[in-house]
């Protein structure tokens, strides 16, 4: 084994730049593989971590009627507040939320937004809603940046906002923007207006109601309680999973093809070493190497690329991953374009498990295209082979 | 001082006479704008941000009930049906070939991009029914005397908590008409003109309504030619003659 490994490796140096042509691919796919790997890792895990702190917390109940993606479904999606929920809304751990829809006239535009109500002095989740916890006559407002762009609207700006209560009598008032947050989840930005809980319950003459509460500890044990339907943490981020999911298997096709490329050419350098080296496995065999101990040997020395191409995809990959998870990779685009959380840059992550799992897949890709041709072999005539003539 | 005091009283009872009860000037609008039916052409004109658009379409409506749209121009809402009955609404396009109820929420969304939504084209309620009204006092609007009205919602389930109507004195025609928020705040505000004497009634032909919060000159809606109680086929208030 040791001297297959050694004959191996004289083998390849000795085959000069071609060897080096087919490393410096391989490790090409390596670096590519692992680079755009990383970037869906370190999107999942900031995803689900933004969506944590801006949004869902450690998890949700929802209006039984409440459905985010059916805007008409909100005229009865809100209940009281249950009272087994008094401590921990009382405490800080739970943060009740009641939402509606409304439409604001910035500049004599009509845009139907939705309106959310919030305890300003909630700390549970990263929205800036001290700004709310003012005395003015106009209603406090925070809004997103991606809200403020598409509004026009800058902090200290008013506008006019009208609402339809729940009996549906039209109501309008002046919003006061208090506050403009950035952050990368859409979901508590575009096309939305945050306004103080109570101040909305008044508005819309629902005292005491929520559409959504939202819970800090994502570990408790919770039960579902009537008109509210609990959502676990990992129910609210399965969305993104699955969306990560399907560019994941979008992006393998793309792995495929690189990979393809990449095997061809070690394919192509067996074939072509086992036709032009005949002489040396006729020689091999007369010095007493078993087939299958010739076949071993073609099958390590094309295995052997993959292992080389790791080595030298690690000398530049390594400064180069480790330059990407530090800086960050921008995008040049804001969450508001894609629809769900993603952060304008995206700081990747490159797990033990995503390397060595690469590495292994490469180097069993490898090695089978390397014995795919290297079996012809075990069909050659030694006496034929010894004497150079082509089989 | 007696001759004061009986000037005052004098004075009071003319002021008393001469300004009648808010509910008949109301009852006496419905008799001039409402009809056992009506056969009507229009021209709906929305004055937009984007430029002007320009609808036409023909309505058969009995009572305040019953009413059968269909939109004659432009091109692109040709042949698109609106059947309400009761309150319900379904909108056939010939486009889908399908016909859809508007219900819910999709009844407070604009029609075809106009200053009305067909929640306000739905509500038939009479007004003397939801609203209470009162006479706050006397004005001139295009060169008539008005009765200036004030009507304030005595039930829950009302898209306008207060209204505010300037009606013609002699013809009992609304001239202008304003819609508030229950803060107060106008919402919306239509001006009616071409008051016109058709089949015994004073109607007007032209009406521009208005979104107050938005801007934009307003939706016109110009009656080009009226019929009033005039026999309508009963099948055309039927779900069938949407695909006809």
């Amino acid at each position: 084994m040791k001297l297959a490994i050694k004959l191996a490796f004289k083998n390849l140096i000795g085959a000069g730049l071609r060897t080096w042509l087919n490393i410096i691919v391989l490790s090409f796919s390596f670096v590519i593989i692992i680079a755009a790997k990383g970037i869906l890792v370190g999107w999942d895990r900031q995803a689900k971590n933004d969506m944590a702190s801006w949004e869902i917390g450690g998890g949700q109940y929802w209006n039984e009627k409440y459905d985010p993606y059916d805007p008409f479904s909100l005229e009865e999606a809100h209940s009281q507040i249950p009272s087994e929920f008094s401590t921990g809304i009382g405490n800080g751990s739970m943060v009740p939320m009641l939402i509606s829809q409304g439409t604001i006239y910035p500049e004599g535009r009509m845009l139907s937004i939705l309106i959310k109500g919030i305890d300003p002095k909630q700390k549970l989740l990263e929205l800036p809603t001290h700004y709310l916890d003012t005395a003015i006559s106009a209603i406090p407002a925070i809004i997103g940046t991606n809200m403020a762009k598409s509004s026009g609207l800058k902090k200290g700006d008013y506008v006019t906002l009208r609402w339809r209560d729940s009996k549906g009598t039209f109501d309008a008032a002046d919003i006061f923007v208090a506050g403009i947050f950035v952050t990368n989840v859409p979901t508590v930005d575009v096309g939305q207006i945050w306004i103080p809980l109570e101040r909305l319950q008044n508005m819309l003459s629902m005292p005491r109601e929520a559409t959504v509460i939202t819970f800090k500890d994502i570990n408790a044990e919770r039960k579902e309680t009537s008109d509210w339907e609990l959502m676990t943490f990992d129910t609210l981020v399965r969305e993104i999973e699955e969306m990560i999911k399907t560019k994941s298997t979008a992006q393998s096709i793309f792995y495929i093809i690189l990979l393809i490329l990449a095997l061809l050419a070690v394919f192509d350098t067996q074939v072509l070493s086992i036709f032009r080296r005949q002489k040396e496995i006729g020689t091999y065999v007369a010095l007493g190497y078993t087939k299958a101990e010739v076949v071993w040997l073609f099958t390590i020395e094309g295995a052997m690329y993959a292992i080389l191409a790791a080595v030298a995809g690690s000398i530049y990959g390594i400064p180069l991953l480790m330059w990407f998870a530090s800086n960050g990779i921008s995008l040049g685009a804001s969450s508001a374009d894609y629809g769900f959380a993603i952060a304008e840059t995206m700081y990747p992550v490159y797990s033990i498990s995503l390397i060595t799992g690469t590495t292994l897949a490469v180097l069993a890709a490898t090695t089978v295209v390397s014995y795919w041709p290297s079996r012809k072999i075990s069909k050659m005539s030694p006496t034929e082979a010894l004497r150079g003539k082509i089989q | 001082m007696k001759y004061i005091f009986t000037i005052i009283i004098t004075l009071l009872s003319i002021q008393a006479y001469s300004q009648p009860n808010a509910q008949d000037i109301i009852e006496k609008v419905d008799r001039n704008l409402s009809s056992k039916n009506r056969v009507f052409e229009s021209k709906m004109i929305i004055h937009g941000k984007r430029g002007i658009r320009e609808i036409s379409s023909k309505s058969y409506s009995e009572g305040d009930k019953k009413s059968f749209t269909e939109y004659i121009s432009p091109a692109r809402e040709q042949g698109t049906k609106m059947l309400k009955l009761e309150n319900q609404l379904w909108i056939y396009s010939p486009s889908t070939d399908r016909i859809i109820q508007i219900s819910g929420h999709m009844l407070r969304q604009s029609v075809m991009g106009s200053d009305l939504s067909y929640e306000d084209m739905m509500d038939d309620r009479r007004l003397s029914d939801i609203y209470n009204s009162k006479v706050t006092g006397s004005e001139v609007v295009d060169m008539r005397n008005v009765w200036i009205l004030e009507l304030t919602a005595n039930v829950d389930d009302v898209a306008y908590a207060k209204r505010k109507i300037w009606i013609d004195s002699e013809r009992y025609v609304p001239l202008k008409e304003e819609l508030y928020a229950r803060g107060g705040q106008l919402l919306k505000r239509s001006t009616m003109s071409d008051i016109a004497y058709i089949g015994g009634r004073w109607f007007p032909k032209r009406v521009i309504y208005k979104d107050m919060l938005k801007q934009g000159d307003g939706t016109e809606f110009i009656i080009t030619t009226i019929r009033f109680d005039i026999v309508i086929p009963e099948h055309l208030f039927s779900k069938a003659s949407l695909k006809k």
